[in-house]
């Protein structure tokens, strides 16, 4: 390999994707694929709009209404948002901390394969017709009763996906806390870095309960099992515990990526270090920590008893407090400093807003009392759109034009960037503020349609009219994408001239082997002290040049995850068919003999000579 | 292809690593008898209790052996697991967290769906 530009064939190159443990390319394999569920999730959220558009409507019919918001729920979370925090942090996190690579390349991309092959293995439900149809929620009664083979999509599918996840959080656990540069304290980690970590520990111990809570779904569905089934001394309240226990914390897996996304911008764009620092440390671990103390919330209305209700009610409340920490050092980051509104900014300001009335909204919820009149209405719905999107979505966008140039080594077009922003955030609150009203009004969550002259129909088509803008907003934003990438101008290795951390101080995109030599840190925002001290650079190499060891790439996760994607075939159709059973063991032979394949194969990888480092030392005029 | 690189060594060096591993081997014998000894001691309670010998009611002895277990697997983790040396703390971390965890959500199973 060299790092001199080849031309190379479509074959060799489609075989290096398929094959490469870089997190750089994986980086980027997470971002399409999460674009790709999010444009699927995005058409799905159209027609439930369109069909409530206006009372008594007739464009699906309530089966396949069901189906729509099933998969939206489900590909939205599991499959688009989640992948594509796990792009940008495949793409920056080792820059962050000065890392060649993660900890485990061959995990890292069994983690992606895994999600990948999830992802399509639920999908594929639609060209079988048979779709998951119990909510993403997937609440046990009406998930066992529900006919077909939906549900099993969902249970086969999320599992093999989830495996996925809970990989790639482990991941990044150690290698935040084992490949840090020298001088990379804890304590001067960047926040982005430091939000990825605390999310890796919750995926540590969020995902376990779901791969359980999935497992005992898939046996009562698939292998005679009667875990939900009450007929049979079995309990379906356990599987909301369960869901909880994990859905809970994955809220906040979400949302705190998305913390560390716009403490950066805030950072980067008001040219201040971040107010309060260690108090956002801080806050990101108690958020973290009681994230997983208060599931029971999504549960009042179940009938738990006063005092579960008060306990868990007070300990939701507390993770207000965490939060609007954060709220205030953001403030006070902006206040004083030298703003420039880029786009990223753009969407880091519009955030704050967004997200507090989401936050405020959820803390209604977590008062017991009240929840019980809004449980199950459109007040939820509002909930939890506006900090799902208003502060997920936004931080997913934001980084997407913040990072584009160190993923792709062009700029997205600045102009068009801030004419998506205004669709999407115009259009985000048009859809959703209504909806907190449509919830006061009455209108319960889930249903398929509503019958006219309730006082419902303007509000319902001013919100269809609103997720219009976004989807102009996101079509704006492909083809700002498809025109830059076309124009392919090359950018310098800071583009917006004022980063602070690692990963401005080296190419856009950075070289394979990222860092020539490992840099040594000095401080929070090293490159900024570096520059600061008149290093134009913004690096102090922590060694000399020598050579770098380098992992191989390989096929074997593609291969072990095909493998699992099979054996779901065979599991769902035991019971009906004679291939089942056969193709269940094939699949899990598959799976065993490639997890053997790499076991046997003592593969230590490569070094990457010395002279070849120094040459494109040289061929950058001496500079990382 | 990757060469190996192996250290050698200097006496001293040599010397505190032999003094370290007769220190660490002395506190693993003794934490090993002592755990004999709570071992043993739990035997004989429940025996005591099988013969009805006075004072060894089950309310007594449960909690003790319970008391004794835990002393138990904090011994294998501090001193058979080595846990006790230094550079593990963050996985000292998150074990506690996640014991923290094991126990509170079975709790809550036990008082608010089971009770
Ligand atoms: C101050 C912080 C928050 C509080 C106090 C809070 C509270 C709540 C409560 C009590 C519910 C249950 C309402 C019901 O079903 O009756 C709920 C639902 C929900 N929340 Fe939040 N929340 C907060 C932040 C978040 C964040 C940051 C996210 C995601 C990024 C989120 C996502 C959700 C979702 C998806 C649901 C609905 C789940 C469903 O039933 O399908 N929440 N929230
Ligand atoms: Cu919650």
């Amino acid at each position: 390999m060299s790092s001199v530009a080849q031309k190379k064939s479509f074959g060799a190159t489609l075989w290096d994707w398929l094959t490469t443990v870089d997190h750089k390319k994986i980086g980027i394999l997470y971002f399409l694929g999460g674009g790709f569920f999010f444009v699927i999730g995005g058409i799905e959220a159209m027609l439930i709009r369109w069909q409530l558009h206006k009372p008594d409507n007739d464009f699906v019919s309530a089966g396949l209404y069901n189906d729509l918001i099933t998969m939206h729920g489900t590909t939205m979370i599991f499959l688009a948002a989640m992948p594509l925090l796990f792009g940008f942090m495949n793409a920056i996190v080792p820059l962050q901390i000065g890392a060649r690579d993660v900890a485990f390349p061959f995990l890292n991309s069994l983690g992606f394969w895994m999600f990948f092959f999830g992802g399509l293995f639920l999908n594929i439900s639609w060209f079988i017709g048979e779709v998951p149809d119990a909510g993403w929620t997937s609440y046990a009664s009406l998930s066992l009763a529900s006919q077909g083979h939906g549900i099993d999509f969902y249970a086969i599918g999320l599992q093999i996906a989830g495996g996925g996840t809970l990989m790639a959080g482990i991941n990044f656990l150690v290698t935040i806390i084992n490949m840090r540069a020298p001088g990379m304290t804890y304590m001067r980690m960047p926040l982005f870095t430091w939000t990825t970590f605390v999310a890796s520990a919750m995926i540590l111990f969020a995902f376990p309960p779901l791969t359980i809570g999935l497992f005992l779904l898939t046996f009562d569905r698939m292998f005679g099992g009667n875990f939900f089934n009450h007929e049979m001394g079995g309990n379906t309240i356990i599987w909301e515990h369960i869901f909880w226990i994990f859905g809970h914390p994955e809220v906040y897996i979400l949302i705190l990526p998305a913390f560390g996304i716009f403490s950066e911008i805030f950072s980067i764009f008001s040219r201040k270090r971040l107010f309060g620092y260690p108090s956002m440390v801080f806050a990101t671990v108690l958020i973290g920590f009681l994230g997983f103390m208060v599931w029971a919330h999504h549960m009042f209305t179940v009938g738990l008893g006063p005092t579960a209700n008060a306990i868990f009610a007070v300990a939701t409340m507390a993770i207000a407090v965490p939060t609007g920490v954060k709220i205030f050092n953001w403030l006070l980051t902006i206040w004083g400093g030298s703003i420039t509104v880029t786009t990223p900014m753009l969407y880091a300001l519009g955030f704050i807003p967004s997200f507090v009335m989401g936050g405020v909204t959820g803390v209604m919820q977590g008062a017991a009392p009240l929840d019980y009149q809004l449980h199950d209405s459109y007040f939820i719905v509002a909930h939890f759109h506006y900090v799902i999107v208003g502060g997920v979505v936004l931080a997913i966008l934001a980084a997407t034009h913040l990072y584009w140039p160190k993923m792709f080594g062009t700029m997205l077009n600045e102009a068009l960037g801030k004419v998506t922003f205004w669709f999407f955030f115009i259009g985000f609150h048009m859809t959703f503020l209504i909806q907190h009203w449509l919830g006061f009004w009455g209108m319960p969550r889930r249903v398929w349609k509503f019958m006219p002259n309730q006082g419902w129909d303007m509000a319902n088509l001013i919100s269809t009219i609103g997720a219009f803008f976004m989807a102009i907003g996101v079509i704006v934003l492909v083809y700002n994408v498809i025109i830059t990438s076309i124009k392919n101008v090359k950018v310098a290795n800071d583009p917006w001239g004022d980063g602070r951390t690692l990963e401005w101080a080296i190419e856009s995109p950075p070289l394979y082997y990222n860092f020539a030599q490992t840099p040594l840190v000095r401080g929070l925002d090293s490159v900024w002290i570096e520059k600061m001290e008149g290093n134009a650079s913004g690096l102090t190499p922590a060694e000399p040049v020598k050579d770098i060891h380098m992992p191989n790439g390989s096929i074997i996760p593609l291969l072990m995850s095909l493998g699992l994607f099979i054996a779901g075939f065979g599991a769902m159709f035991r019971t009906e068919t004679e291939w089942g059973l056969g193709v269940l063991i094939f699949g899990l032979v598959f799976t065993f003999i490639a997890m053997a394949a790499r076991s046997l194969q003592d593969d230590t990888g490569y070094y990457i000579k010395k002279e070849e480092i120094l040459r494109d030392l040289k061929r950058k005029g001496g500079q990382n | 292809m990757a060469d190996i690189q192996v250290y050698k060594r200097t006496p001293a060096e040599q010397s505190l690593a032999q003094r370290r591993a007769k220190q660490s081997m002395r506190g693993q014998v003794m934490m090993f008898s002592l755990m004999i000894f709570l071992t043993l001691i739990s035997f004989s309670m429940v025996v005591a209790h099988e013969q009805g010998v006075a004072g060894f009611s089950k309310y007594f002895i449960v909690p003790i052996l319970m008391l004794f277990a835990a002393v138990q697997v904090g011994l294998q983790l501090y001193y058979f697991m080595h846990m006790s040396e230094k550079g593990h703390g963050i996985p000292q971390m998150f074990m506690f967290t996640g014991a923290l965890l094991g126990f509170l959500i079975p709790l809550t199973f036990a008082t608010i769906v089971w009770w």
